[in-house]
């Protein structure tokens, strides 16, 4: 086999999602299943005075209703391990509802019937007595009580270096800008769903429809169901999109499994598109007050940022990172000297928040290149030159953003020519032409500008993730990863960076992910880490496989080890397209247990490694803008969008490309349409489709991806860094870059999504 | 309690005898009593088009049309696709233009798509792109999908 890492050959994923072979959570059933069905509140705040479940009971085909006081037992939803502050933990959402409600769609009771029909009837008649209470709607509300002596605002968390006093008293110029970021999510095509299942003759809880974290998902239900770590299962089948939110332990998971152990009988929850939209985890909203301190030259002096951060309801499994992850790199590409800045986090009677692509970071880029923006305006400088001023140099790399916190993680960054990518990106779209030609039309009368958005991220955070390979007597191969595919070309990727080490066709290797029963442990898909983690933990086994098999083969051939190479599966001489060569299967065949020939081999074509890092790796990118508003309408044309990435090095480029494409529509959605607004007693207004808007095939620009490979990590063999996230990070930042400068007034953009609605307020303010 | 009906669904030339109460959507009947799982359910409120197929030719939501409604009618849908090992262009034109990633929307583009060209062969690129815009996807930002059926349309003009 020809070279095959870095190429961009076709999924192996795609022949049974094209024929409609897929096995999404949906999909999967039981013999003698139970459908459940969650009752949730009708209200943002209330008390619940009384439940009364007996009409819902007496329902033929109802086979049970549940509120809290049926789980006693199953305390709430808990957090991760590592995310388990104490502060958090009164914070955490029990699986029913405990007295009150704090959230339109908080989960009150389940209904668990013959059929998905009938669960639904029966859910219609529990009839719950509320007592409404005074609701916080907006982050920016005075604070409140969760519970006694238990206030909404669950902590303050400071990030800070330098002396950003001295640096604002000494500023040439200082810019204060007061932003705001909406409410979006990732809203995969696919809704959430979970089948619990109990094998009593194995004694294992089974959760099938599972997702993302697989064993940190499986350590945290453990802990709340009291099972042995061997005595609960994770499957993941198909996954119809993740991106942050999808693959979190919710209240539903939890009540199938405790479910289908009561009952006996497997219990199938699936999520309709109304529950998806009100109680799946949400992002983005925070209120930001922030002010950066220039000299003279535009160079950065410091920033500052104090923000609210609205978590919604209650503190889900992932905690606080959230806000973490808005402050950690806020500073982004730009050399600052010094940098302050505070989250306040909230809680409002919303659905709960957490993490949704690129989590804090889209926020904090907004935010970041705003204030470029603004300190270019100010000084009457170029946007692009006051950014190039800043960027931190090739020369000052590796490059330690070290805060004054010990709680707060240092920023390590490894590699990364910021410089080169910006000459590459003005390259890529003419700069030198396209300016002047904007600045004509604009002399027209048109409404176009272009708008700049640089951004760094962090991924393949470790500390260390395994993998498992076999070859069989065929030769076909086994990767068994503890990594988890939301639709990514996770397999595809695995597989070619097996087929590349190993010496196999990629098309013979199946990668195994996201079943905890096959492998100990995993870090599933979060985080970017993936491709970074996992991937090199593949890379190591693969090495190994192919190390044992040399070893062997060189026995056989009475050949040197370093002499022989492994091209499709088949040992032979370098350089000798014939003479003696053996295939992995006949070694395979040769290690088998009861093999004559084994000899002191250890039986099997097989190895077990772990890739451990205690490093980060840094891409990095920008996105560039051109807008073109119609006055009458309000209506934002994103005439060009680019998204250029610095990946370290590409597994797949393809698929990288659809990463980065993807993400940038889904970030054009949060910058433009996309908006979970609530009325001021709580009521969520988007909950369908009709008022959730997310792009479709008439809104979206073709997106040019500039993919460059100049930074690849030193921190890892095979160079990668992450992908998922580099297409949205950015794409808040130069929208509103652009149309700033399309309508010709710096700043005028304080709040995403610019809606029709907001660009119509937009060029109002202008005309007055 | 609702009454039962025994209908015969016809779907890809098969026919499949259910018992349904009226209110069951085409989609649950096809998915949970016919078994074939291939036509999603992404929003049972006839905006994503992940439940979209063929009746009698013209893409439908079937999310949005009851099991009742259907008897008589040849209903297509991605399972029906291929012709045994042979995958339709459509099919072949979104593998190769990566034209997927988590494949949940998939079988509803492609039914869409099919429905499509086989309506109106010559189709405009605008045109095109409008009609792909009844459904939604939210992993591949949709240039791969439409360049998918642009290319597929082509070949499909240009005959065997
Ligand atoms: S499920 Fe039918 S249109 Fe969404
Ligand atoms: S490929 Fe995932 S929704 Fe379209």
């Amino acid at each position: 086999m020809d070279k095959v890492l870095g190429q961009s050959v076709p999924r192996l994923e795609d022949p049974p999602l094209i024929t409609g072979r897929g096995r999404f959570a949906a999909d999967i059933n039981f013999p003698h299943q139970l459908h459940m069905r969650v009752v949730r509140s009708p209200h943002a705040h209330a008390e619940i005075r009384s439940i009364d479940t007996q009409e819902a009971l007496a329902l033929p085909g109802i086979h049970g209703v549940w509120t809290a006081s049926d789980i006693p037992d199953i305390g709430p939803v808990d957090l991760r391990a590592d995310r388990a502050a104490e502060v958090l933990k009164p914070y955490r959402q029990p699986v029913l509802a405990k007295g009150r409600v704090r959230y339109v769609g908080d989960p009150v009771a389940a209904v668990f019937a013959e059929d998905p029909y009938l669960a639904e009837d029966g859910a219609e008649l529990v009839a719950v007595d509320y007592a409404e209470l005074p609701a916080i709607v907006s982050v920016d509300d005075p604070l409140g009580e969760f519970a006694p002596g238990v206030g909404t605002e669950v902590a303050i968390i400071p990030y800070s270096y330098g002396d950003t006093e001295a640096a604002f008293a000494a500023a040439h110029a200082v810019v204060e800008l007061d932003l705001l970021t909406g409410r979006h999510s990732g809203v995969p095509m696919e809704t959430r769903g979970a089948i619990g299942r109990y094998d009593a003759a194995k004694d294992i809880l089974e959760l099938h429809g599972a997702a993302k974290v697989l064993h940190r998902n499986k350590e945290t239900l453990i802990r709340m169901l009291g099972r042995k770590p061997s005595g609960l299962h994770l499957y993941e089948s198909h996954v119809g999109g993740g991106f942050g939110i999808r693959g979190e332990v919710y209240p539903e998971d939890v009540l199938v499994l405790a479910a289908a152990q009561r009952f006996g009988r497997p219990v199938k929850w699936i999520e309709d598109r109304h529950e998806h939209l009100m109680c799946a985890n949400q992002g983005r909203q925070q209120h930001h007050w922030a002010r950066m301190a220039v000299d003279a030259e535009g160079r950065i002096l410091a920033m500052e940022d104090t923000f609210h951060h609205d978590q919604g309801a209650y503190i889900r499994t992932h905690g606080v990172v959230v806000p973490n992850l808005t402050m950690c790199l806020f500073t982004g590409l730009y050399r600052v000297p010094a940098y302050r800045a505070r989250a306040h986090v909230r809680l409002t009677n919303k659905t709960p928040c957490a993490t949704y692509r690129a989590p804090g970071r889209y926020e904090a880029s907004f935010v970041r290149e705003r204030l470029m923006d603004a300190a270019a305006a100010k000084l009457g400088m170029d946007p692009i030159e006051i950014r190039r001023r800043n960027l931190i140099t090739k020369a000052e790399m590796p490059y330690t953003i070290a805060f004054d916190e010990p709680e707060a993680k240092d920023g390590e960054i490894d590699s990364g020519d910021y410089a080169l990518l910006l000459d590459k990106t003005l390259a890529h779209v003419g700069w030198d032409s396209l300016g002047p030609e904007l600045a004509r039309r604009r002399a027209q009368g048109e409404l176009v500008g272009a708008g700049i958005g640089m951004f760094l991220e962090e991924g393949g955070l470790g500390p260390s993730d395994g993998a498992r390979i076999a070859v069989d007597t065929e030769g076909d191969v086994e990767v068994i990863t503890g990594g988890a595919s939301l639709g990514q070309g996770f397999e595809t990727s695995m597989a070619q960076i097996c087929a590349e080490a190993l010496g196999v066709d990629y098309r013979r290797i199946r990668v195994i992910h996201g079943q905890t029963d096959r492998i100990p442990y995993g870090i599933g898909a979060h985080a970017a880490r993936t491709t970074v983690m996992t991937g090199n933990a593949v890379h190591a086994t693969a090495l190994a496989v192919r190390a044992k098999a040399l070893d062997v083969a060189s026995e056989i051939l009475q050949t040197p080890g370093d002499e022989l190479v492994i091209a499709d599966g088949t040992v032979t001489r370098r350089g000798r397209a014939t003479g003696p060569s053996i295939t992995l299967g006949e070694i395979a065949a040769f290690l088998a247990p009861a093999s004559k020939n084994r000899g002191a081999h250890a039986p099997g074509l097989n190895a077990e490694e772990f890739f451990n890092t205690t490093e980060t790796v840094f891409p990095y990118g920008i996105h560039f803008a051109v807008v073109r508003i119609d006055e009458e309408t309000g209506h934002v044309a994103v005439e060009r969008f680019v998204v250029a990435y610095d990946v370290g090095r590409a597994v797949n480029p393809m698929l990288v490309e659809g990463q980065l494409v993807g993400g940038c529509i889904q970030g054009l959605g949060g910058a433009l349409y996309e908006e979970f607004a609530y009325d001021p007693h709580g009521q969520p207004l988007a909950v369908t489709f009709a008022d959730y808007l997310m792009p479709t095939a008439a809104e979206v620009p073709d997106v040019e991806v500039l993919l460059t490979e100049d930074a690849p990590s030193p921190h890892n063999p095979l160079g990668i860094k992450s992908a998922g996230e580099g297409g949205i990070n950015g794409v808040g930042a130069a929208i509103a870059g652009a149309i700033d400068a399309a309508i010709s007034t710096p700043g005028a953009v304080t709040q995403l999504p610019v809606s029709p609605q907001r660009m119509r307020e937009l060029l109002r303010d202008r005309q007055a | 309690m609702t009454r039962k009906h025994d209908i015969t669904l016809t779907i890809n030339g098969h026919d499949h005898a259910i018992t349904v109460d009226a209110r069951r959507t085409l989609a649950d009947a096809i998915r949970d009593q016919c078994g074939q799982t291939g036509t999603h359910i992404g929003c049972e409120h006839g905006v994503c088009g992940s439940c979209t197929l063929l009746l009698d030719g013209v893409p439908v939501r079937s999310c949005l049309i009851f099991a009742v409604q259907c008897v008589g009618v040849a209903i297509r849908t991605v399972e029906g696709l291929a012709q045994g090992d042979e995958l339709h262009p459509l099919q072949r034109s979104f593998i190769e233009h990566h034209a997927l990633q988590c494949g949940f929307c998939t079988p509803g583009f492609l039914m869409l798509a099919v429905g499509i060209l086989e309506n109106e062969p010559n189709i405009s690129d605008a045109d095109l792109r409008a009609a792909l815009s009844s459904n939604l996807c939210r992993c591949t930002g949709y240039a791969n999908i439409v360049k998918a059926v642009r290319a597929a349309a082509d070949e499909l003009r240009a005959g065997p």
